[in-house]
């Protein structure tokens, strides 16, 4: 008889969350017992923009922010709220925070303190992966040095009195994101980790000689990764088979991890957002069911935790509807089909085989490059730019047609669908009254609290910030249970350390060449002389909104099309453009907002505009905006509103030209 | 307000005398439009602004400030425009980005970004387009830098590179600083062989790596003593709070209290008549002139009260 390919026992399924919150602690709360009680297993709180980058509610640059990607927290208390009536002795959390990782642990530790649970017992993960934030997700707000110190401090008091905590979770998710190739994916997770590794062995071994190898290899066992997967599922699949060989490789020969259990590659996703489209969004499910496949189908490299995106996140933020659609999506996964009842059903196949040996090969050369350059703190620059480079290639590919995209670059004819025909367009709305509120409480929590013990905490944790030997987490802590805000704890810090600008990585990006990109240069040059001066366009990323991929995407589109432009990076106040923009004398202003602020954001940068006394000055906007807020801009004298839909960027110059042509009187069209 | 139609030169040379900083947009606009009725408006601007018109060089102290990528120049304007700015001192920058070559078209900004608070309208950072050559001037950076100094206590004009750059900015500028970070061995060689010509200053950036910098800064010292010149060097750090930002004023200061400013400003209105020209009219201009050290042989011979535009009228004149 021959043996059964089953296993004896059905597999338990992973850890299934939803990425969730917004508004404030209590409406997080509802919204959190509520996807619990539909058979989520653990939570994974994301947080709005100001509690990311550290800013409180009633800070200039929250404006337009506050609760709106996820929810405000800035103190104790909204943890407390948050975190009502969930077992936290059992739970199991997730936390997408990163400059802050280390103030938003130490509010859940008090919470649970509060709650009578101690802090060996918690269970969950910060992400707390800066160099990403760096190349991509743009909520970054210390440079990298005292950042990877706060890493290293985060992971060593964790192992030591946190023992179940993921301290961080090293994101090759973000990398993809931002246009990453599978090498280049695995290549700069593979760095990431040895430098915050090495941060952290250089600190262990600084402070504790006797005991370094043991907390070393438990340091190791503790790093678990945050991957994306994309729909081309095989190759995927393949990636992740790739990464556990380097990080078993890693982990023997580098770090000298003798405990297997240890050396195991861990992981959690979130599968791929960026291929999914605001062109038949519906189309997304499937893509999203696809790429679930990526990351469970073989049980060697299974996820260990998954959270889907919904349907219709490229045209907002998601509904309590939309969320539980791509939950229910996991359990069929999980519990209906057949998935769980074998061993790993890619064991023996040679095409796999083969496939992780490619990938794997060309990660190690990468490595090796990021290496050269010093390690990934270095290598930062180096990263940015390879990434913007793929990028712009992968959207060069979209336009010319080599990459199909279905329902947008291909079979885009389509019947009218009645997922987007509600009255509220298909998505979430935060109340706008939510901002207001939530700047009266952390005024009012600021004037009810022991103040005399806030300062004293923050004097504190200014002192150990300044001696580099000091654990950070003990002070922080200490300041959480006095009171002390989000906004104090960062900017206590931001006092020590001082502030950073990420590199935007388009100075180095390749010009495209192409006929179309020819004739609009020509165009260019007509519209330039004619005015007497090259064309200038500021391309500007008002609030804290950090996703700049698209804003880096045009500003070298319109670089290669002959104009000079105007780039400062992200996170910039609406004056400061507005101030840009008449110093620079442009021609045009581009602005790109994703957090869904541009209710807010924008008219505050016309009003500005006004104020300096530029507002003849033609406003363009892109973003992820729905129909009703783009006639709503236009209404306040934006020139034109681009949505996700917008992919031709070669339109979108033509179209700046003939609007820049307009403004000015000028006729650019091309001599007969 | 279009370009099409130039604001007129005499009018914003009056706003700059009467220290009106919210001209400096609009004299920017003019001096880099190159239609020949702003061309002619930017003339009218600068013959305003010329010392027989003050009865005085501009007051401003023009700061040159290059070094190559990468050694932190923004972080260090940061401080020095704030430093500046606690002093009660008006400050404009203007920073020159390289161009693509190709496209024409290029990236500003990305490198050259400034703390500042938007709000304070003594501050004025503008950048420019390189032109056709890395570390090149754009011919209108000379022009706004002239003109501004009339108006704003310092103006910086910040360009990038080693080797070539300090040249171009030299001419423009009463005081050259070079910026250099720790390791730079390159510098150390551009001095010794004299591609790089000595700067009034030398900084060298991230003094926050200690002994690194001490002794980038004893090598310059030594090399440039060995040379016999009197640049000071200055390690400055950028990270808070920030050291040596104090001592790096005041080295620019003192360049500046022992210059011959007369005779420095008027080097840098002849070089600036000859590049405009050379702008205008090509190396076929030059040719007619009987090649570069023949017209600015020719140009030390005019009046020294002579405006740029008329410099640049007898220079066309003459090679007709």
């Amino acid at each position: 008889m021959s043996k059964s390919p089953r296993l004896t026992e059905r597999d338990r399924p992973w850890m299934m969350r939803t990425y969730a919150g917004h508004s404030d602690a209590e409406r997080s709360n509802q919204l959190y017992r509520r996807n619990l009680e539909k058979g989520q297993t653990g939570l994974s709180i994301a947080f709005d923009l100001p509690t990311q980058t550290g800013y409180d509610p009633d800070h200039e640059l929250a404006r337009g922010e506050v609760g709106k990607v996820g929810v405000s927290i800035a103190d104790r208390g909204d943890m407390r709220t948050l975190l009502h009536d969930i077992p936290l002795d059992q739970m199991n959390t997730s936390m997408t925070i990163n400059a802050t990782a280390a103030w938003l642990l130490a509010l859940y530790i008090v919470a649970a303190e509060d709650e009578g649970v101690a802090q060996k017992q918690l269970q969950g993960t910060t992400q707390n992966d800066i160099l990403k934030e760096y190349l991509s997700r743009g909520t970054y707000a210390f440079p990298p040095g005292p950042s990877m110190r706060l890493i290293a401090d985060t992971i060593v008091y964790t192992v030591q009195h946190v023992p179940n905590w993921n301290p961080i979770n090293i994101c090759s998710y973000h990398l993809q994101e931002a246009g990453a190739t599978p090498v280049q994916e695995i290549a700069y997770s593979m760095s990431n980790a040895i430098a915050v590794l090495d941060a952290v062995r250089d600190r262990i071994t600084a402070a504790d000689e006797a005991h370094s190898d043991e907390l070393m290899s438990s340091v190791f066992g503790r790093i678990s990764f945050f991957v994306n997967a994309g729909v081309r599922f095989v190759e995927e699949h393949a990636k992740l088979r790739a990464m556990s060989v380097l990080w078993d490789e890693l982990g023997r020969e580098r770090y000298g991890v003798e405990n297997e259990k240890h050396r195991l590659f861990r992981y959690g996703v979130q599968v791929n957002s960026l291929g999914l489209t605001e062109a038949q969004p519906d189309n997304n499910v499937y893509r999203i069911a696809l790429e679930a496949l990526a990351v469970t189908l073989g049980r060697d490299v299974r996820a260990r935790a998954i959270q889907l995106p919904a349907w219709n996140e490229a045209l907002g933020l998601p509904r309590p509807w939309d969320q539980q659609w791509s939950l229910r999506l996991q359990q069929v996964l999980a519990y209906e089909t057949d998935l769980l009842e074998y061993p790993d059903i890619f064991a023996g196949s040679h095409v796999m085989e083969a496939l992780v040996a490619e990938l794997t090969e060309g990660a190690r050369a990468e490595m090796a490059r990021v290496a050269e350059l010093g390690g990934a703190v270095q290598a930062v620059d180096y990263m940015k730019s390879g990434l913007v480079e793929s990028h712009r290639e992968r959207w060069r590919r979209i336009e010319s047609g080599e990459l199909t995209v279905v329902g947008m670059n291909r079979f885009d004819s389509t019947e009218p669908s009645p997922l987007t025909a509600d009255a509220d367009g298909g998505i979430l709305v935060v109340d706008p009254k939510i901002e207001s509120e939530r700047r009266e409480a952390v005024k009012r929590w600021r004037s009810e609290r022991d103040q005399s013990a806030v300062d004293e905490a923050l004097v504190e944790l200014e002192r150990v910030a300044r001696h580099d030997t000091d654990n950070i987490m003990p002070a922080t802590i200490a300041a959480a249970r006095a009171g002390v805000t989000t906004g104090e704890w960062s900017q206590a810090l931001r006092s020590v350390f001082g502030e950073y600008r990420a590199p935007t990585g388009v100075g180095e990006a390749a010009a495209v060449s192409s006929e179309e990109v020819s004739e609009i240069r020509d165009e260019v040059e007509r519209l330039s002389e004619a005015l007497g001066r090259r064309l200038k366009f500021l391309v500007g990323k008002p609030g804290l909104d950090g996703h700049s991929n698209g804003a880096e995407q045009i500003a070298v589109r319109a670089r290669d099309a002959g104009m000079d432009v105007v780039y400062e990076g992200i996170r910039l106040t609406p004056a400061q453009i507005a101030s840009s923009a008449a110093q620079e004398g442009v021609h045009v202003i581009g602005l790109s907002i994703l957090s869904g602020s541009h209710a807010e954001l924008i008219p505050s940068v016309l009003s500005e505009l006004a104020e300096a006394g530029v507002e003849n000055i033609p406003v363009v906007v892109g973003g992820i905006i729905p129909e009703a807020d783009a006639a709503a801009l236009r209404d306040a004298g934006v020139a034109a509103v681009y949505t996700p839909r917008d992919w031709d960027l070669n339109q979108m110059m033509r179209d700046i030209i003939a609007l820049v042509s307009e403004r000015n009187g000028v006729d650019v069209s091309a001599p007969a | 307000m279009s370009d099409a139609s130039p604001p007129d030169g005499r009018g914003l040379a009056s706003q700059l005398r009467a220290r009106e900083l919210g001209a400096a947009p609009a004299v920017l606009n003019l001096v880099e439009t190159r239609t020949p009725l702003a061309r002619e408006q930017t003339r009218q601007l600068l013959a305003a602004l010329s010392p027989a018109e003050l009865g005085a060089e501009a007051p401003g102290h023009i700061v040159g400030v290059t070094g190559p990528p990468g050694v932190g120049k923004s972080s260090l304007l940061s401080r020095l425009v704030a430093a500046w700015r606690s002093d009660g001192r008006s400050v404009a920058v203007l920073a020159v980005d390289p161009s693509s070559r190709r496209s024409g078209g290029s990236l500003l900004g990305d490198r050259a970004r400034i703390d500042r608070d938007p709000g304070d309208g003594a501050v004025f950072i503008r950048s420019t387009a390189a032109g056709e050559r890395l570390g090149g001037l754009a011919p209108a950076t000379r022009a706004a830098a002239s003109a501004l100094a009339c108006a704003f206590d310092v103006v910086v004009i910040e360009t990038v590179g080693v080797g070539q750059s300090e040249t171009e900015v030299a001419d423009v500028a009463d005081t050259v600083a070079v910026v250099v970070q720790p390791g730079s061995g390159d510098v150390l060689q551009f001095l010794k062989s004299g591609i790089m010509e000595i700067p009034d200053v030398l900084v060298v950036t991230k003094a926050d790596l200690g002994p690194l910098a001490v002794r980038a800064q004893s090598d310059l010292h030594a090399a440039l003593r060995s040379l016999g010149a009197k640049t000071s060097v200055v390690t400055v750090s950028s990270l808070p709070p920030g050291t040596g930002i104090e001592a790096l004023i005041t080295a620019l200061d003192e360049h500046r209290t022992a210059l011959d400013l007369p005779a420095r400003r008027l080097r840098s209105r002849r070089a600036h008549a000859l590049a405009d020209f050379i702008a205008e009219h090509g190396e076929r201009g030059l040719r007619a002139l009987g090649g570069r050290r023949e017209a600015q042989r020719w140009l030390a011979e005019q009046a020294p009260g002579t405006d740029v535009g008329s410099l640049e009228r007898a220079l066309e004149a003459r090679a007709q």
